[in-house]
């Protein structure tokens, strides 16, 4: 058998799904120069998309027929040589609207081979939430603004070359940087992007992650019962009402708190959270009916608390919320944790009222807000910001 | 039309009455009996009669049941599926083109473990419009999870309809039911009916529980969420689980039917006529059983030793007997009232079903030729019978004969 290599892009499902499709049939392409074969696709459970939603797209490149159909004949690459995570809020953890359980982002990589994330972060940033793993491998950071798009629009800001330039880099086994050059002149037929990929792949350095470096959270497990076990009629049973809950200062009891199902959490979909001002809200509600997960608890001071393990981060509050300030959604690679906002405020609610203004303050950028289709012509505006970030280095 | 002859002051009584009533009115009347509480509806001929006389039944103050006109099958469908998930007993049905407009509904029943139980007046699929039997439309469901039973007369209808809520509602099965019985022949057809006692039925069939299925709001789960490639195979591993004592389940019904009720069904997959000495047997489903037996009786005074198999539950398909009682013949003929498109030997669905059971329940390997007939509504006649018997006694000597044959058809 001749060689084969496994290529994973983990993207946010509607924002990244183009990006994600070009970069692994270019993958392809660009090793089909060097005479290799191969395919690309998307993984068929994380269609059809929602927004911001973890999903995988493949490439699977070999050098000869019978070789790419060993690695065709599975519905998805098991273990892959090469991960790629287009936005680094999803090192918190990737899980499909499908299902498949909550999976940290190197789940498929071998061992000794490399993570490529696009981050404005450092390393030891992002290693507060890339799960800890036993065996090692290596950790590649392409600086960038995340690059997100809607359903219908494509920001062309060179992510996708710069993210080939770094492949070439990291797994020259699978393509060189020749092939990738003469890919981008003959199908892109962009200079500019020859010299972005190039930068990525001038630029390109990893890092010897060893086994049990990073976020020592525990990824909860699911097993998947027996058919004997399972209920009949295709039924699942609900959740019990939930209700009031104690203030954890006052001790007062009051409010109201569904309870959710703990196995199916959402957070790892958001990229923004909201935050909130418990002291300038003024319990209208609006919130809390429209968030379309009933993701707030009522607290026992009248005030809404959005439960971040519930949230999938769609803003849909903040942009409900008629006071200035009070929600405002804030990049989520700021946080690393989901605890309650509210129990922060009450403990202390000078600190949290300082650490909101500070929050808001930087989360103001626009390149900090990770997702937000304004009007026409927005996203080809942003291209050149997001190159000079880019090329900085 | 027939008015009701059902006696006013019934639950006064504690003997059977007997009534000319059709098909359609003895499931009706079944209904009635069986307590339905929920009962939807949208005209499409020949099931239709059977809604007339439920509607009628309620007008007259006899039948207490909530009785919804949808505005097409799948709502129909819908509605008694919905019903049937929140506990109600419940019944409906279609025919034709208009069961087919309800398959999406028909689809998601099985999997939902919801026993409802309809009623399909047999009617040829549309082009070309028709009203006349033929089986594709029942049959189309015979992959899904459905179970299927044809019934041959009008007192076999009221019966079976009391034993279909019986086997559907039992815990081990809650799987849909649909009862089929042949347009005009037997939906339209008066004949003597023993209509049994409400205290009888009632001691035969218990109440409809659902118990941790029940959607109620004291019971809350969520049913028919979305799932992936992980779970989809082991719900469709539970559904075939029935399959596996569906019959033992039937046979036990029926036992229990004939202690209360006193009338004897025998085995309760198929109905043997004359074959204890046969040399040869035809085989087929739903009324054309009158003509068969009329034929066999004249071809027993010519000496012929033809007998008649009627099949009267088709899903579960009963193989290993059904293989044991055909072995024993020296060639087999199948009618159906049906085609299988581009099927193994061009047959029709009962014969292909036939063929497949003998070869793994038997190592016998007597001939069996699938005859195509009476579709559309057409007559089988008598002279149709005895060239098939014909056909299947030269099979049976050694000739060669096609693998399928249309009979009646011009040309």
């Amino acid at each position: 058998m001749g060689q084969l290599f496994s290529v994973e892009i983990i993207y946010r499902g509607v924002f990244q799904k183009t990006l994600a499709k070009n970069i692994t049939r270019d993958i392809v392409l660009a090793a089909h120069n060097q005479g290799k074969l191969g395919i690309s696709f998307g993984r068929y459970g994380d269609a059809p998309e929602r927004n911001g939603i973890p999903a995988k797209s493949f490439a699977i490149v070999a050098n000869d027929e019978q070789t790419l159909e060993a690695g065709m004949a599975q519905y998805e690459p098991k273990q892959v040589d090469l991960t790629v995570v287009l936005d680094d809020t999803l090192c918190k953890g990737a899980e499909s609207w499908a299902w498949y359980g909550l999976h940290p982002v190197h789940h498929a990589l071998k061992a000794g081979r490399t993570l490529i994330v696009v981050s404005l972060q450092d390393a030891a940033a992002l290693l507060k939430t890339i799960h800890r793993r036993e065996e090692p491998y290596k950790l590649a950071l392409l600086k960038g603004v995340t690059s997100f798009s809607g359903m219908w629009v494509y920001k062309d800001d060179h992510t996708d070359v710069r993210v080939l330039g770094a492949i070439a880099k990291a797994l020259p086994e699978l393509v060189s940087f020749a092939s990738v050059e003469k890919f981008i002149t003959d199908k892109l037929k962009n200079p500019l992007k020859v010299t972005s990929a190039r930068t990525a792949y001038d630029r390109f350095t990893a890092i010897e992650i060893k086994p049990g470096q990073g976020n020592p959270e525990e990824l909860f497990n699911f097993g998947l019962p027996k058919w004997e076990d399972m209920r009949l009629g295709v039924s699942i049973k609900g959740q019990p009402q939930g209700g009031p809950y104690e203030d954890p200062v006052s001790k007062t009891v009051g409010g109201f708190r569904p309870v959710r199902n703990e196995l199916f959490k959402k957070y790892t979909t958001r990229t923004m959270r909201p935050v909130v001002n418990f002291a300038t809200c003024t319990k209208c509600t609006l919130c809390w009916l429209n968030c379309p997960d009933a993701s707030f608890d009522v607290t026992p001071d009248g005030t809404y608390d959005a439960d971040l393990k519930g949230c999938c981060g769609c803003g849909i509050c903040e942009a409900v919320c008629p006071v200035k300030d009070c929600i405002t959604m804030v990049n989520e690679s700021e946080f690393h944790d989901n605890d309650s906002q509210w129990a922060r405020f009450k403990q202390d609610r000078d600190a949290y009222l300082q650490w909101l203004e500070k929050t808001i303050e930087e989360a103001e950028p626009v390149e900090k807000r990770s997702q937000g289709f304004r009007y026409r012509g927005q996203y080809q505006e942003q291209v050149p910001a997001a190159l000079e970030i880019a090329n900085k280095g | 039309m027939a008015t009701l002859t059902m006696p006013v002051e019934e639950k006064k009584k504690t003997s059977e009455q007997e009534a000319l009533i059709t098909g359609a009115e003895a499931i009706a009347i079944a209904c009635k009996l069986a307590n339905v509480d929920v009962v939807t509806a949208y005209p499409i001929r020949p099931y239709d009669t059977v809604m007339q006389y439920i509607s009628q039944l309620v007008a007259d103050g006899e039948m207490d049941c909530e009785y919804i006109v949808a505005e097409g099958e799948h709502s129909q469908f819908e509605i008694v599926k919905h019903a049937s998930a929140c506990g109600a007993r419940v019944f409906c049905g279609s025919s034709g083109v208009g069961w087919m407009y309800a398959m999406e509904a028909l689809t998601v029943t099985p999997a939902l473990r919801l026993p409802l139980v309809a009623m399909v007046g047999n009617r040829a699929l549309d082009d070309p419009g028709a009203f006349g039997v033929e089986h594709n439309d029942a049959l189309a469901v015979r992959d899904l999870g459905w179970m299927l039973t044809w019934v041959d007369s009008a007192q076999e209808a009221l019966d079976t309809a009391l034993i279909a809520y019986r086997v559907a509602e039992d815990r081990r099965m809650f799987v849909p039911l649909a009862l089929s019985c042949d347009g005009a022949f037997l939906t339209h057809s008066q004949s003597l009916v023993n209509i049994p006692t409400a205290e009888q039925v009632k001691k035969f069939l218990p109440r409809y529980d659902r118990g941790d299925l029940l959607l109620h709001p004291d019971n809350v789960i969520s049913v028919a969420p979305q799932a992936n490639e992980d779970w989809v195979m082991e719900i469709r591993r539970q559904n075939f689980a029935v399959t596996e004592y569906a019959c033992d389940v039937i046979r036990e019904v029926y036992a229990d039917f004939e202690k209360i009720f006193g009338r004897k069904y025998g085995n309760p997959f198929f109905e043997e006529y004359m074959t204890e000495d046969a040399e040869v047997v035809l085989l087929g489903m739903g009324t054309l059983s009158t003509p068969v037996r009329v034929a066999i009786r004249k071809l027993r005074e010519q000496g012929k030793k033809v007998g008649f198999v009627r099949l009267r539950w088709f899903r579960p398909f009963a193989g290993p007997e059904i293989a044991k009682c055909l072995e024993r013949f020296k060639a087999i003929g199948v009618i159906d009232r049906d085609f299988s498109f581009g099927s193994p030997n061009l047959s029709g669905v009962v014969a292909t079903e036939v063929r497949s059971a003998m070869y793994t329940g038997s190592t016998a390997r007597p001939p069996v030729l699938g005859f195509i007939c009476g579709l559309g509504g057409r007559e089988v006649t008598v002279p149709d019978v005895e060239n098939m018997t014909e056909i299947v006694f030269q099979a049976a000597k050694g000739k060669t004969q096609p693998w399928t044959q249309w009979i009646g058809l011009r040309g």
